[in-house]
């Protein structure tokens, strides 16, 4: 089993979770982020003041797949969010021990 | 020291300027007392400047909160924005030449012309023609306020959407070329539709009809929202829209039973239809969304409160209690099925439903005006179908016919002339990225900034900036 944890545009996420959706994985956990990488920050000015905000609002996908699956998603991911522009995200994978349902105690892949 | 001295000069000031006051006050009680010209009601006119605050309160927080609410979090200053500057362009508007030109002298049954400009000729001697009894500036400054909300209102059509230079433009230009005349038509002596006969007590066709209508162009001609059918769009903060619906209601009051321009029982007959109405279209809104989605929601309440009062409007002066429950039932049903699968039939995105609510609330209310109207409540009135006059329902039908081309042909026009000039629609990026950031550089809700902060220069800086100027935000 692999984690595939990918930062996006916020305005990606629909299309992330449809293409993923296509690939029969329905769990994944989304978190609203805040970070900086190469894309520059904004100003924002109050009563005449300048901030310059470095940190944007970004999305955080984490999801547990099979490891067959994991090349595959990764493209359905980039062909959904890339945007060719400065800003589009990362992704990072893992490898995960096991998985265990909460509920029936299921483990390994039959749990995600 | 300094302070005492300025008070004292001041005191000195006053003193001088009030005693010729008093006495041109005195010289001015005798002429009237002689003529026996139009005398002011100190009554009506403290009420008529109390509905003008009132009829304020409903944009200013009323509407940019009910609004606000009902936009997603990146958008919502820039929705409180276009309430605000309503407020601030069109009160200077109207002093300049707006007020001349709805309520001037008239041309041709048309406009009114230039003689009011400036406020010129318009003091505190009553003008018999609109308000025998407060000082004409107390008129004028009521009637600023409706002219004040009604482009407001139509905001909530293109809100998370239009630019702010282009709303500007907008702003102006539909104010005088649609607002003006047509309230020139119907309030304005000499005004085509009040020669006519039509029926109109606090603006139906005026504010919620042209507004509505107008509303339902510009979200046409600016197309949808990027992402509107796949993104979930829906409200940040309802605290904010009840908030807001409650201060319209409030406000209302001084909309409608303001009309009445003084202190009697046709304000009190106002005022009462107006209540009993917003109720009833609150309670049929929130039935029917029951029945037909399986919750009563709270703001299907704060949406029906609205319907009701923007259905009331037009009859508001003229029908009695009863009618005007059922006036207030009709408006819910009507309205909720407008915005909920009428605009989802021809998929037009009403960003916040000013069409659904004010469009559709306003043809009602006109309509039903010419239905439910009697002389018992208002003698200047008129009889409407169902007590024995069934042309004032063709009457009101011309002023709803009439209102709506005006609105959907002028709007139309405005909009592709501004958008020659000045792109009226934000692009995907800077909606996808908020209307706050991309047109105010603001963010309402800065959370995530005062962490941010924390990380000082952490990321590149930001354009024309240096990164040593990140500073906490108290």
């Amino acid at each position: 089993m692999t984690k595939i944890e990918c930062v996006l545009r916020p305005g990606k996420l629909e299309d992330v979770k449809e293409a993923i959706n296509n690939y029969g994985i329905h769990g994944m956990t989304v978190t609203q982020v805040i970070g900086c990488g190469l894309q520059k920050g904004r100003t924002e000015v109050y009563r005449g003041t300048e901030y310059s905000i470095n940190l944007l609002p970004k999305i955080k996908i984490e999801m547990v797949v099979p490891d067959k699956d994991v090349d595959e998603i990764i493209k359905a991911i980039i062909d959904s969010a890339r945007t060719g522009e400065i800003g589009d995200g990362k992704i990072f994978t893992y490898k995960v021990d096991n998985a265990i349902r909460i509920r029936t105690g299921e483990k390994g892949e039959e749990a995600i | 020291m300094k302070n005492r001295l300025l008070q004292n000069i001041f005191m000195a000031v006053a003193c001088l300027l009030t005693i010729p006051a008093l006495a041109r006050a005195e010289d001015a009680a005798e002429t009237i007392a002689e003529a026996a010209a139009p005398a002011i009601d100190t009554g009506d006119t403290s009420f008529v400047l109390i509905s003008a605050a009132l009829v304020m309160l409903m944009t200013l927080p009323g509407l940019a909160l009910f609004y606000g609410g009902l936009s997603r979090k990146k958008n919502v200053l820039s929705t409180i924005m276009y309430s605000f500057f309503a407020m601030i362009v069109i009160s200077i508007q109207w002093s300049l030449y707006g007020y001349s030109l709805s309520f001037g002298p008239d041309v041709n049954h048309i406009i009114g012309s230039l003689d009011w400009v400036g406020l010129k000729n318009v003091g505190f001697e009553p003008n018999p023609d609109y308000s025998a009894t407060v000082p004409h500036q107390a008129f004028m400054v009521f009637q600023m306020m409706f002219a004040v909300i009604t482009p407001a209102l139509i905001s909530g059509a293109f809100a998370e959407r239009m630019r702010f230079p282009a709303y500007l433009a907008f702003l102006i230009l539909w104010a005088t070329f649609i607002y003006d005349p047509v309230a020139h038509w119907v309030w304005g002596v000499g005004g085509w539709l009040r020669n006519l006969g039509a029926l109109d007590f606090a603006g139906g066709t005026v504010v919620h009809i042209i507004s509505g209508v107008s509303g339902l162009v510009a979200c046409i001609v600016l197309g949808r929202r990027k992402g509107y059918g796949s993104l979930p769009m829906i409200p940040h903060n309802l605290p904010f829209t009840v908030v807001g619906a409650a201060l319209l209601w409030f406000g209302w009051f001084g909309f409608n039973a303001g009309s009445a321009l003084g202190a009697n029982s046709l304000a009190a007959s106002a005022f009462v239809v107006t209540h009993l109405a917003t109720a009833a279209a609150a309670l049929s809104w929130v039935v029917t969304e029951w029945a037909h989605h399986g919750k009563p929601t709270t703001l299907g309440a704060a949406s029906g409160a609205v319907a009701g009062l923007v259905a009331i409007t037009p009859a508001s002066g003229f029908v009695e209690p009863m009618p005007a429950v059922l006036i207030g039932l009709v408006a819910g049903v009507v309205c909720y099925l407008a915005v909920s699968v009428v605009k989802a039939r021809f998929r037009y995105d009403d960003s916040l439903d000013a069409f659904g609510v004010h469009g559709i609330g306003g043809t009602w209310g006109a309509l039903a005006t010419g239905l439910f109207a009697t002389k018992t409540v208002n003698p200047l009135g008129n009889d409407g179908l169902f007590y024995g006059n069934p042309g004032q329902l063709a009457i009101q039908l011309i002023a709803v016919v009439s209102s709506w081309a005006v609105a959907l042909v002028g709007t139309f026009v405005i909009l592709k002339v501004i958008n020659v000039f000045c792109k009226l629609r934000a692009s995907d990026e800077e909606q996808e990225a908020g209307m706050d950031i991309t047109q105010h550089g603001e963010d309402a809700y800065t959370d995530f900034v005062l962490s941010a902060s924390l990380f000082g220069g952490g990321g590149t800086p930001a354009s024309k900036t240096s990164a040593s100027q990140v500073k906490p935000v108290m």
